[in-house]
């Protein structure tokens, strides 16, 4: 082949093109994410549908929604038969839906504040990053949120707070005698100072005190952050115990461990709070007279603590076998190795369980409103409802409650899965 | 624990029992035994006093006593002067009831769901976590509670099925749904009918014997025989051929309107058709969950292994992912049915009456035996607990993989 046969020869590179539209930018997406097929096609198209009727039914519903009457059928005056949400029942009642209808106004801002604080208390239990040192505040806080929450003299939530910092002392003068001995002597003192602070606080009833209320005026959503913080908080250390009792050597205590578990997870927690309602009080001295929101707590941390248990255990046993054997070859005793070895790795694989366990929980505080407690449910079904200026206000105040929770739920298992990533360790 | 034998001539101290790890374990047994005793024993102690003090004891003597009170929905024969006892059993039926249509609901939307939000649609995907995301965040009581008011207030009312011009209608003639509960066609057995039943019954096994059969084919004999149209055709055709030969000897009974409401057919009530719809939908949230989890633990590796076999992709999910598959999707799966059943006391809230609204609500409130008909209550709902978890060791075992 001579030279003078190639007409043309290209000498520098052509820029490169752009692709064709179809393979490429929002066509290609659409039309692999949106139409890839026949079946596709169909299944988009009836989304879309869907998607627009509900759209064009709860938009003009929440567009025109009222905000300002003060009962139902103003609402219905001014929409004057249009569709529209009768949101004034919000507006009206945010009050009994959030603290209960027996809360006194004038004191809606301490239960505000120990929320706001509930945040700060939280955020370095949450957040690996934040000072160390805000730990102390956490430790305060449940001391900090009884007095406001339920007032009375700081006095009562002082005196327990001295109690267990004087028992922690004891424990840590007596931890070298062994870890049982000290335990011992540490729950002695805290009980002594108890008995003795109780003497003291009941004589000056009136120093620092906040008006009290009584926990039967408790109610709203409140009642529910109430119950699903205090009951996930106490049922943490039950939970540890009785995994750690239920993969104990000791047959006896194994199998308390066991029985109990298997129990509380056999029955609804329903039964378990006819059990605080109505029975429990058979089994308590005669004469005493508990709340009926204690007793709730006493079962309510029961069932949390026994599902709990089953989440830690998971951990417990998802670790290897060679660890026990380090802690063991290192000549730690059992109390030793478990708190700096074992416990710490157990806990961290059973962080999403746990969150699980709890965002259930929270859930089933609602259940209250069986026993006519008046949570957040238990006001809309109960009073609200059937008040008659908002008699039939449905989609407006069940739409609220589905918010409220959602957001604090979501909003919990989204901090775990970003958790889970944080913790991960391996293939990174 | 490596024992070492004690030193000879060492004397056995007081002090040992808690310093030495040979003893220990026994004190704090003996300890936690004693203190178990003391509990109950105080335990005990109050509960004979307040009996005594409030004059009442431990009796199960009213469970024959007339119950006078009506139970709207029952599965067995039930009046007023029935016992408190035929009520339980009324209400124990009913929470099965619920637990088992339940459970069957939950699964078919759950499984839809989970596979969808792998879909490689988009749109469906993300509508699929929504709908997944919703459920799974709020409460199940919100639900039933809010599936009831939908019904009650949005759908028609039976006066509006009236006249020629009604606002409502009914669905072929069939169903009704109306504010006050659905209404199904009931199918009336008449003579001969005995024997179209039960060539349907055996039609079934027929299905299992025919698939087991082709199965046992194909690892024997390597013969794929075709399973899914001969087992279609063998649910339908038998019966069906039975039913004319015998005369048709079964007939529908449709509900009908009369004056305000309707008469005839199967009367479903509201509050169970919401428990029932509720308890599904929450509960398929999760299911879905475990679904998509399931087939995601499948890995890659596996389809593709068998595709370069040269399995056809429905042949891929037959034989190689799904078998895979459902060992990580059936254990969450069961005690997904034991949440759904241990949920289903929520019918209270509605007014459905279930085991915990007949012997733990009516029969509590009327006779004022809170501790006997809250131990039972507890019983029964151990009892299936324990049952589904035996169930679910049998399964655990079955499939567990064989090692050697």
């Amino acid at each position: 082949m001579s030279k003078s046969d190639i007409a043309f020869v290209r000498r520098e590179m052509l820029p490169e093109k752009a692709p064709p539209a179809t393979a490429a930018g929002p066509i290609k997406w659409v039309r692999d994410n949106l139409f890839p097929g026949p079946i596709n096609t169909v299944m988009t198209l009836l989304a879309i549908y869907f998607i627009y009727q509900i759209v064009s039914g709860a938009m003009p519903w929440f567009l025109n929604g009222v905000w300002t009457t003060s009962s139902l059928a103003e609402c219905r005056e001014v929409l004057q038969g249009a569709t529209g949400g009768c949101f004034s029942v919000l507006t009206e009642r945010w009050n009994q839906l959030l603290f209960g209808f027996q809360y006194p106004s004038e004191q809606y801002w301490r239960p505000t504040l120990a929320f706001v604080l509930l945040f700060v208390a939280v955020a370095p239990v949450l957040f690996v990053a934040l000072p160390r040192k805000l730990l102390i505040f956490t430790g305060l806080y449940p001391f900090i949120a009884f007095w406001l929450i339920w007032g009375g003299t700081l006095l009562v939530p002082l005196v327990a707070l001295i109690g267990l910092i004087v028992g922690y002392v004891v424990f840590l003068r007596f931890e070298t005698k062994g870890f049982a001995t000290a335990a011992l002597t540490g729950v002695v003192a805290v009980v002594l100072v108890w008995w003795l602070g109780g003497f003291v606080s009941a004589a000056a009833s009136e120093t620092l005190a906040l008006t009290p209320v009584p926990s039967r005026d408790m109610g709203g959503f409140m009642l529910n952050m109430i119950l699903g913080t205090v009951c996930v908080s106490l049922s943490l250390p039950f939970g540890i115990l009785l995994a750690l009792g239920r993969q104990s050597d000791m047959p006896i205590i194994k199998w308390i461990c066991v029985i109990f578990i298997e129990f509380i997870r056999g029955v609804p927690l329903i039964t378990l709070l006819f059990v605080a309602n109505v029975v429990l009080a058979y089994f308590l001295p005669p004469g005493s007279n508990f709340d009926l929101i204690l007793r709730v707590i006493i079962m309510i941390t029961m069932f949390a603590s026994a599902y709990i248990a089953e989440v830690i255990r998971g951990g417990l046993a998802a670790l290897p076998r060679g660890q026990y054997e380090a802690a063991d070859s290192l000549g730690l005793d059992y109390a030793q190795s478990m708190r700096l070895i074992i416990l710490p790795q157990a806990l961290k694989i059973s962080i999403p369980g746990i969150v699980n366990v709890s965002v259930g929980l929270f859930k089933d505080t609602t259940l209250v409103s069986v026993i006519s407690m008046f949570d957040l449910v238990g006001m809309i079904r109960g009073p609200i409802l059937a008040a008659t200026e908002w008699n039939g206000v449905y989609w407006e105040l069940w739409g609220f409650a589905v918010v409220l929770f959602f957001v604090v739920c979501y909003g919990i298992s989204q901090y775990s899965q970003w958790l889970e990533r944080q913790l991960q360790r391996d293939h990174r | 624990m490596t024992s070492i034998s004690p030193p000879r001539g060492e004397s056995f101290t007081l002090s040992k029992l808690i310093n030495d790890t040979r003893y220990r374990s026994y004190t704090f047994q003996f300890i936690a035994l004693v203190l178990l005793i003391a509990l109950f024993a105080y335990l005990g102690s109050n509960l004979a006093q307040n009996l005594r003090d409030a004059g009442l004891n431990i009796s199960y003597g009213f469970l024959s006593e007339p119950a006078g009170y009506d139970i709207n929905q029952r599965l067995i024969e039930y009046d007023s002067q029935s016992t408190h006892l035929r009520a339980s059993i009324v209400g124990v039926l009913n929470t099965l009831l619920v637990a088992f249509l339940g459970c069957i609901l939950a699964t078919v939307i759950g499984v839809v769901v989970g596979v969808l939000r792998l879909s490689q649609n988009w749109l469906i995907r993300k509508l699929m976590s929504v709908y997944v995301e919703i459920f799974r965040n709020v409460p199940v009581l919100i639900w039933i509670l809010i599936i009831m008011a939908v019904f009650t207030a949005v759908l028609p009312q039976p006066r509006d099925f009236r006249g020629d011009d009604a606002e409502a209608s009914m669905l072929w003639d069939a169903f009704a749904f109306t504010g006050r509960g659905f209404y199904f066609p009931k199918p009336v057995f008449e003579t001969g009918s005995t024997i179209v039943v039960l060539t349907f019954l055996a039609s079934i096994i027929g299905i299992f014997v025919y698939r087991s059969y082709a199965r046992k084919q194909l690892f024997q004999k390597g013969r794929l025989l075709p399973v899914f149209w001969p087992s279609v055709g063998l649910f339908f055709v038998p019966a069906v051929l039975m039913f004319f030969i015998a005369g048709r000897p079964i007939s529908m009974e449709y509900p009908s309107l009369q004056g305000f409401n309707f008469q005839g057919g199967i009367y479903a009530r509201n509050s169970f058709i919401s428990l029932w719809f509720a308890l599904s939908i929450y509960t398929a949230a999760f299911i879905a969950e475990n679904v998509r989890a399931g087939i995601l633990a499948v890995s890659k590796g596996q389809t593709e292994a068998a595709a370069s076999l040269g399995l056809r992709p429905n042949r891929i999910m037959n034989l190689v992912i799904l078998p895979q598959a459902l060992r990580i999707i059936i254990p969450p799966l069961i005690s997904q049915y034991l949440n759904l059943t241990k949920n289903s006391s929520l019918a209270i809230a509605v007014g459905y009456m279930d085991i915990t609204g007949t012997l733990g609500g009516i029969t509590l409130n009327q006779t004022g035996r809170a501790i006997e008909t809250v131990l039972l209550l507890m019983l029964f709902y151990l009892a299936i607990s324990l049952a589904i978890s035996a169930v679910m060791n049998v399964y655990n075992n079955a499939v567990k993989l064989k090692e050697r």
